[in-house]
């Protein structure tokens, strides 16, 4: 069941001139986030902007074992994430969740996971990583962005046992160009008799292509998409994206059936 | 405390009632607000079957407003009767369904169907839609289709019928009058207004239908007027709405005509603005000495203002 916290910022971790980790005070939603689920944010008045913009849930922080709120991870792009990467520790921000389907999680035993994040699309992956260590997955991230001071959260990740495979756009660390390439060699030299699952995040296209890849080499994938959102209560019928098959392609609300779909699900050439 | 108004034969516990479009089908919202709790819940518009709507992306923020082009994506009326409205019906919410058509015949067809099964409070009729191809504003920016569809509806139902008005005509009262003669027992009013915006660095249109209607408080004081010319143009009770975000909001429609108001947008920013509303509403009752909620409809104070000397 959602909650709406008038949350505090805790901290504002500026991570690069675009990137920072926005800290909230909002213990009641973090002690029920589930991996690849997400909160519906706003800063400041509803004069110039009246709506809230999804985000993933990216930490659930704890202090001593005891829940204390969650972090987003922002990238500044228009108003509202000017807006949440200039914030001040105490301010407030308005925050509704924890809303939508997370990722399933519970693989069978030898089952490998790969993740693949696209810049900003790395968010859901950290809890993600924590419930897949913490039932003892073999677990790899694939992770590009446009250069190596857009990697974030190596370190984080490499404590938590994830193999890391890099790429940067300009080649500043990793391989240079997309991450469908290193995640294809991957795919190809599976060991794993039982295959892998995949999680993907990141820009629409790079979903569409890891979708397409998992399913030529036989594996299943999840994906969380993100769409203009209106309310992510399943209310305004703005988020939806084509589901089914080529021929019966119909519409449903990623706030609500997802964000996170089965990529075999989405009708990629009518998206 | 007398929160109570009368619709037709129809009686509401509060005037706050969710504006259809902005509340799916009510029971999205079960998990945050108890729907009994409001004074109605008009679901979203519904056709004889179901619609797909238009491609994405359907909506798009605009300085204090939205525009949007959803297209009507919907259930249809049976299923809805088969799986949303038992459950309304259970959860003790005054059902107000919004019906659309693309003929006269689609109009009366679902009110039948409607009619046919219990859990329904009233309906309200979508003439004004402004993006869908086909019905909805083309009967609602005519006198005579406006007159049209309330009486092939009031020919097939007993239950409170209330066109919606579109705002998209130079005279709005002309077509609360055209309702109530044809047969309505009130109008709601405002739909959204046609609008449109553009991305430059792309150049192309912000959402895919290229117009929306625009919703939100910037519409606000245009719906305001258009309330209080209906309420000095007709007897049956005005439904107000467009842009309240609060409880001065929702009385300066009182205030201005409403008998009801309706809250659509605002629920999209916090589905929690019902009580917030109800409290607001309630304490302003209480300062300004009001028993009954109903005696602050219309009541806009024209004396002269007292002249003040500095």
């Amino acid at each position: 069941m959602p909650i709406d916290v008038n949350a505090a910022v805790i901290s504002n971790r500026r991570l690069s001139e675009d990137y920072n980790v926005l800290s909230l005070a909002a213990p009641g939603i973090g002690e029920h986030t589930r991996p690849g689920q997400f909160v519906m944010v706003k800063a400041g008045s509803m004069i110039d902007s009246i709506l809230r913009r999804p985000f993933s849930v990216f930490e659930v922080l704890r202090d001593d074992g005891r829940v204390t709120g969650i972090s987003i991870l922002n990238k500044r792009a228009g108003r509202n994430t000017r807006a949440l990467y200039a914030l001040e520790v105490g301010a407030r921000v308005a925050c509704l969740g924890p809303l939508g389907v997370p990722f399933t999680t519970d693989l069978p035993p030898e089952r490998q996971a790969i993740m693949v994040a696209g810049g900003v699309g790395l968010a859901p992956f950290a809890t993600l990583a924590e419930a897949l260590a913490a039932s003892g997955t073999d677990t790899t991230l694939v992770y590009g962005a446009r250069s190596a001071r857009e990697l974030f959260y190596l370190d984080f990740f490499e404590r938590l046992g994830v193999r890391l495979v890099l790429a940067t756009e300009d080649g500043s660390r990793g391989s240079r160009g997309r991450v469908t390439v290193p995640l294809e060699q991957q795919l190809a030299q599976l060991a794993h008799p039982d295959g892998v699952m995949v999680y993907a995040c990141g820009p629409e296209p790079m979903l569409e292509a890891v979708a397409r890849l998992a399913a030529r080499y036989a594996q299943p994938s999840q994906v969380s998409v993100e769409r203009v959102m209106g309310c992510g209560l399943g209310g305004c019928y703005s988020c939806v994206i084509p589901v089914g098959h080529d021929h019966d392609a119909h519409y449903v609300r990623a706030c609500v059936a997802g964000p996170v779909f089965s990529g075999a699900d989405i009708v990629w050439e009518k998206c | 405390m007398d929160l109570r108004v009368r619709i037709g034969s129809l009686e509401l516990p509060t005037p706050i009632i969710a504006a259809s479009g902005c509340f799916g089908y009510g029971l999205e919202y079960e998990d945050v607000v108890d729907l009994s709790s409001l004074g109605g819940v008009a679901v979203k518009g519904l056709f004889l079957e179901e619609r797909e709507g238009h491609p994405p992306p359907r909506i798009a923020e605009t300085p204090a407003g939205m525009l949007n082009a959803i297209g009507l994506q919907g259930i249809g009326v049976h299923r809805f009767v088969r799986e949303k409205l038992p459950l309304l019906r259970d959860r003790g919410a005054r059902t107000i369904v919004n019906i659309c058509g693309t003929t006269l015949d689609e109009y009366a067809e679902v009110a039948r169907v409607l009619s046919d099964h219990e859990g329904v409070a009233a309906l309200e009729l979508n003439i004004s839609c402004p993006n869908i191809k086909a019905g909805g504003i083309q009967f609602g920016c005519s006198l005579i289709g406006t007159a049209d569809v309330t009486r092939a509806v009031r020919k097939v139902t007993r239950l409170p019928i209330i066109p919606k008005l579109t705002p998209n005509v130079t005279d709005v009262a002309s077509f609360a009058r055209a309702a109530e003669e044809a047969g309505a027992d009130a109008v709601s009013l405002v739909n959204t207004f046609l609008a449109m915006a553009i991305d430059v660095e792309s150049r192309r249109p912000k959402i895919s239908n290229m117009l929306g209607g625009l919703s939100g408080p910037a519409i606000r004081p245009i719906a305001v007027r258009m309330v209080w010319e209906c309420f000095n143009a007709v007897k049956i009770p005005v439904i107000g709405m467009g842009g309240i975000v609060d409880a001065a909001d929702a009385l300066e429609f009182m205030l201005a005509g409403s008998t009801a108001v309706q809250i659509g947008t605002t629920n999209f920013a916090d589905p929690f603005v019902w009580s917030k509303v109800l409290d607001g509403m309630k304490d302003y009752m209480r300062r300004h000495g009001v028993a009954r909620v109903t005696d602050l409809v219309g009541q806009i104070d024209t004396t002269p203002r007292k002249e003040v000397h500095a």
